[in-house]
């Protein structure tokens, strides 16, 4: 049989745009479903994303068209049917267990929308978690939170436990401690859907100044369109498919990282 | 990882206090039931093993065991005496007598507790209405018959009488005065009913219980009780008197065979195996050592009473629900806290972090439990010291330590499968 060549790729895996932006994280082709037979849900139709650093992207859509099944493959803690994840190129999707965990270790931080913070745990001590996970031991970690915390403006609650902190302050907790192993991918799901407007507006803009660096991508699930403005990248995602991709820095011509 | 299983643990003292709180409930359980099973088992050789000095006991060969008394004649104590190999005989004198005497009580009715009382709701019997509050008690004269444990004691060496250390007030010496007696402390409930002599102090007993002449009848004969001691508990809860072998007689009505055991010591070079077979062949008695007969006399009441069977089952269903509360208790801990385990374990801490986390959860709780709960266990059991209750712990102790240890183990095992299974993506779930 004659051998095929391989198909270029359309788009260097690696290669900076214009703007120095990298690709953080490589999606094609993933599929995910649930549940078999006539239960099985299609959660996840071939998507094809790519995630840049410096920017920050918004996945949004309406309820239950497959964000946080997407995030959770992205972030390594939910296994693809089928398709690709690669990071920084590294392909998540094929490692094993054990590798997919020290993975997340080092390289993501999580923010989710019901904050999950530990609630024995005062705030310096929650965000210390992923250094304590690093094997740092207890007192620097707690000391480097309560910096992080301080830089996020929380320098006064930082021995309060989450109980004690309002909606808004939790969730700055939970970025302190999604920050503070210094993660090159950031993933948010709905951080912002417990919180009022106000309140939203403000740890959204504290994701915009504070982790969205050169070096890192920022992923941010939403379908709180008052938010939109923030994103630099916005998929929006209908019935498992990544249907649409504004791009508001690049110009259209570029819009094929990604949706087809 | 350590401290934050640590403070996830005591962080919602509640919750922590409830888990504690469980396991400390099965280590009192199994601690407790167990001991009494082991202080039951304990009582029915107790009998045997007290009486120290001798080494074989000679008996019809019919008998089973130790309360089974088949009185054999006295020549026969001249016969195992004849055997060679027996350093010493001594006759005892064991059976049932009836004693009267007349006491006091106060006309308060009569004794109930709580389940009694539902007892008697049950049985549709009206409780005998007692007299009215605040109304000064009556002190009424009453005549007790008791059926008695009567032990018989060899006139001259005492063979079988309790150890000095059980006499709690007079001395063996004083069997030796006319008519007298020794009862036990635990019987005078039965023969002095309702007047709390039973749970008196020695001092009180010396001082005031001997203030009067404490006479009882036997067979029509006068009996003097000039002493008090702790018997062996048994499972038969009759006093328990103590007497000479030749007054024990008396005591009874006459029969042609009285003679309930010969104890006897076989001479030093001699085996006592050997010496009580020699003893079996030569008088065609039963002649056992004594560790034979207790184990003969354990036996009996395993095969023929339901009693330790009874126990066991107890002991067992103690167990069982000790474990399955704080086994649940655990687990529905980790379970509740699942969540939080998820989210550690998205954010990359590994199953086996996350397992010491659950087992040294698992660890704190059972330890503290199991400290607490042998406490506990351990004053019951000095708190039920004099009473009827049988409570023997040593070897309990290391057994519930294990146990609750593999309570604990179980039921983290249980929930760390559930945690290692876990997906980390439900904390992207509401
Ligand atoms: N664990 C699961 N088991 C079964 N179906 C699931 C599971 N998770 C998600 N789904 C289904 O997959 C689809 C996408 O869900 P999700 O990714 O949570 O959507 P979104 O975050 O956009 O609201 C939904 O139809 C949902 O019911
Ligand atoms: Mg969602």
């Amino acid at each position: 049989m004659p051998e095929i060549p391989e198909a270029p790729p359309r788009h260097s895996a690696f290669a900076p745009r214009s703007d120095g932006s990298k690709v953080a994280v490589r999606i094609r082709g993933l599929c995910k479903y649930f549940g078999v037979g006539d239960q099985r849900v299609v959660a996840l139709k071939e998507v094809d994303l790519d995630i840049f650093t410096a920017e920050m992207t918004l996945i949004v859509g309406p309820s239950g068209c497959g964000k946080t099944t997407l995030l959770s493959v992205v972030a390594g803690i939910l296994n693809p049917d089928a398709g690709v994840v690669e990071i920084f190129g590294s392909e998540v999707s094929s490692m094993r267990d054990r590798q997919k965990t020290r993975f997340r270790a080092r390289n993501i931080g999580f923010v989710f929308q019901q904050y999950n913070l530990l609630p024995a745990l005062t705030a310096a001590e929650n965000a210390a978690i992923p250094l304590v996970i690093a094997g740092w031991r207890k007192n620097p970690a707690v000391g480097r939170a309560k910096e992080i915390l301080a830089s996020l403006g929380m320098g006064k609650k930082v021995d309060s436990l989450p109980s004690q902190l309002s909606g808004g302050q939790q969730q700055r907790v939970a970025i302190a401690r999604a920050l503070s192993h210094d993660p090159k991918l950031l993933v948010c799901d709905e951080p912002t859907a417990a919180l009022d407007h106000e309140t939203g507006l403000t740890v959204m803009e504290l994701l915009r100044d504070v982790a969205v660096k050169p070096d890192r991508a920022v992923a941010v699930v939403t379908h709180d369109n008052r938010v939109f403005h923030f994103g630099d990248r916005i998929a929006h995602m209908d019935d498992g498919k990544v249907i649409e991709i504004e791009d508001k820095q690049h110009d259209s011509g570029q819009d094929e990282y990604g949706a087809r | 990882m350590y401290w934050i299983a640590l403070k996830m643990l005591v962080g919602d003292r509640a919750k922590f206090l409830g888990i504690v709180t469980g396991l400390t409930f099965a280590a009192l359980l199994i601690i407790q039931q167990g001991s009494i099973f082991c202080g039951l088992m304990l009582r029915t050789a107790a009998q045997i093993t007290d009486i120290t000095g001798a080494d074989l006991w000679v008996m019809d060969p019919n008998v089973a065991f130790i309360d089974d008394v088949k009185p054999m004649l006295e020549s026969n104590l001249y016969r195992v005496r004849g055997v060679e190999g027996v350093e010493w005989a001594v006759p005892l004198y064991k059976g049932m007598a009836r004693a009267k005497l007349t006491t006091y009580r106060f006309r308060s009715g009569p004794r109930s507790n709580v389940f009694t009382s539902v007892l008697d709701w049950f049985s549709g019997q009206a409780e005998p209405a007692r007299p009215p509050a605040g109304s000064t008690p009556s002190v009424e004269r009453v005549d007790i018959i008791e059926q008695v444990i009567l032990l018989g004691l060899d006139d001259s060496s005492m063979v079988g009488a309790p150890p000095p250390a059980r006499i709690l007030v007079g001395s063996l010496a004083d069997l030796r005065k006319p008519d007298s007696i020794i009862v036990d402390r635990v019987g005078l409930r039965k023969l002095y009913p309702g007047q709390g002599w039973e749970s008196a102090s020695i001092e009180k007993l010396k001082a005031e219980f001997f203030r009067e002449t404490r006479e009882l009848e036997m067979n029509d004969r006068r009996a003097i009780i000039v002493g008090i001691c702790e018997a062996t508990r048994t499972f038969q809860s009759n006093p328990v008197v103590y007497t000479t072998y030749s007054r024990a007689k008396q005591y009874v009505p006459r029969e042609r065979k009285i003679l309930s055991f010969v104890l006897a010591k076989a001479e030093a070079d001699q085996s006592a195996i050997e010496v009580a077979e020699r003893i079996q062949g030569a008088t065609g008695l039963g002649a056992k050592t004594s560790e034979q007969f207790m184990w003969m006399t354990i036996k009996y009441f395993l095969l023929y009473t339901g009693i330790p069977i009874n126990f066991l089952t107890t002991v067992l269903l103690g167990f069982i629900v000790g474990t399955a509360i704080a086994g649940q208790t655990f687990y529905n801990f980790t379970i509740e806290n699942i969540k939080q385990f998820g989210a550690l374990k998205a954010m990359g801490a590994t199953n086996l972090s996350i397992i010491s986390m659950v087992l040294l959860q698992a660890a704190v709780v059972g330890v503290l439990g199991y400290g607490i709960g042998t406490g506990l266990g351990a004053l019951f059991g000095w708190s039920s010291r004099n009473g009827e209750l049988a409570f023997f712990t040593p070897w309990l102790l290391p057994v519930t330590g294990v146990a609750i240890i593999l309570i604990c183990v179980l039921a983290s095992l249980i929930s760390i499968q559930r945690v290692v299974r876990l997906e980390p993506a439900i904390v992207f779930r509401g």
